[in-house]
């Protein structure tokens, strides 16, 4: 199988990728969400103290 | 408690207790992402590349390795979701009502994949993208109920009743479950059967089943990873004025 035939997905692609894609990117927001909230927490934190 | 061994019931005592907790699960969030890694590349790489297309619905049915994995997830973690605001409704831990309240939006994510991917594999299969059939309906209720969660609990000040309105909430939602799980017995929809969890033999092939499984276990592992850092800051932010907090702050540890 060509890289091609692997991206076209006989045809469905449109489909098939946009629901990997968008899967991904919910996936990823919900790591990223909270790791910026706790380093948001430590500054506040900081400038509360000073 | 004596039908638990006195290790183990040691280590959920620590484990409830939030500055240990915060500590523990910073020394184990390296081997859990390589675990969810290794779990996704395999299952990727077996679902997308290694199985044969479907000799009806062609490379489309390939959505399966997401749809599914991620429609089980949304019934587990509500279940996860109920169950840990029952016990912090009655045994008031802290931890029990950090980790109910933090599920709600990761629960809510892989709803609303499971519908937004069904959609995207209704279209060319179905020629439809949305149908009012029983399963869809049952599960589109079920993002209801987790923004209505989410919702509650931003609307109530204090967190502690915040924690107790939201367990009674999810509670009364549980009755939702067995309707999305059964829905496709009991009525006869366009959503088509289960083909994993049928009580005698699995109708799906083995070259299918496997990266589906590695896709399932994928995710759980996603979901305590994205648990795990949901839960790290609702401690922080409800403990903000305790020693343990305060301290690390000082030294600026996180």
């Amino acid at each position: 199988m060509s890289l091609q035939e692997f991206f076209a997905m006989g045809g469905y692609a449109l489909y098939v990728w946009t629901s990997y894609g968008l899967t991904l990117l919910v996936l990823l927001a919900n790591i990223i969400i909270p790791v910026i909230q706790r380093k948001q927490f430590f500054v506040n934190a900081l400038k509360k103290k000073r | 408690m004596f039908l638990v061994p006195d290790f183990v019931g040691r280590f959920f005592h620590r484990m409830a207790s939030p500055p240990h907790f915060y500590a523990f699960t910073a020394r184990l969030m390296p081997w859990l992402v390589v675990i969810f890694l290794l779990l996704t590349v395999a299952g990727l790489y077996g679902g997308l590349y290694l199985a044969p297309a479907d000799y009806q619905q062609g490379d489309s049915y390939r959505i399966i390795y997401i749809h599914v994995p991620s429609a089980w997830m949304s019934l587990f973690i509500y279940m996860v979701m109920a169950i840990a605001g029952a016990i912090g409704l009655i045994w008031r831990i802290k931890l029990a009502e950090i980790v109910a309240i933090s599920s709600a939006p990761i629960g809510a994510s892989f709803t609303f994949i499971a519908l937004f991917t069904g959609s995207l594999w209704g279209k060319p299969m179905w020629g439809t993208w949305w149908v009012w059939d029983a399963r869809l309906t049952s599960e589109l209720i079920l993002l209801f109920l987790y923004l209505g969660v989410i919702g509650l609990y931003g609307a109530i000040d204090d967190k502690r009743v915040a924690s107790k309105a939201v367990a009674i909430l999810a509670l009364v939602g549980v009755v939702n479950i067995p309707v999305i799980h059964y829905s496709v017995e009991w009525w006869n929809t366009l959503h088509q059967g289960p083909t994993v969890t049928k009580m005698d033999k699995p109708s799906i092939h083995v070259s299918m089943l496997i990266p589906l499984l590695l896709m399932a276990l994928s995710f759980k592992m996603y979901y305590l990873i994205a648990l795990i850092q949901r839960v790290r800051v609702e401690l922080l932010q409800r403990e903000r004025n305790s020693q343990w907090v305060k301290a690390m702050v000082l030294e600026n540890k996180q």
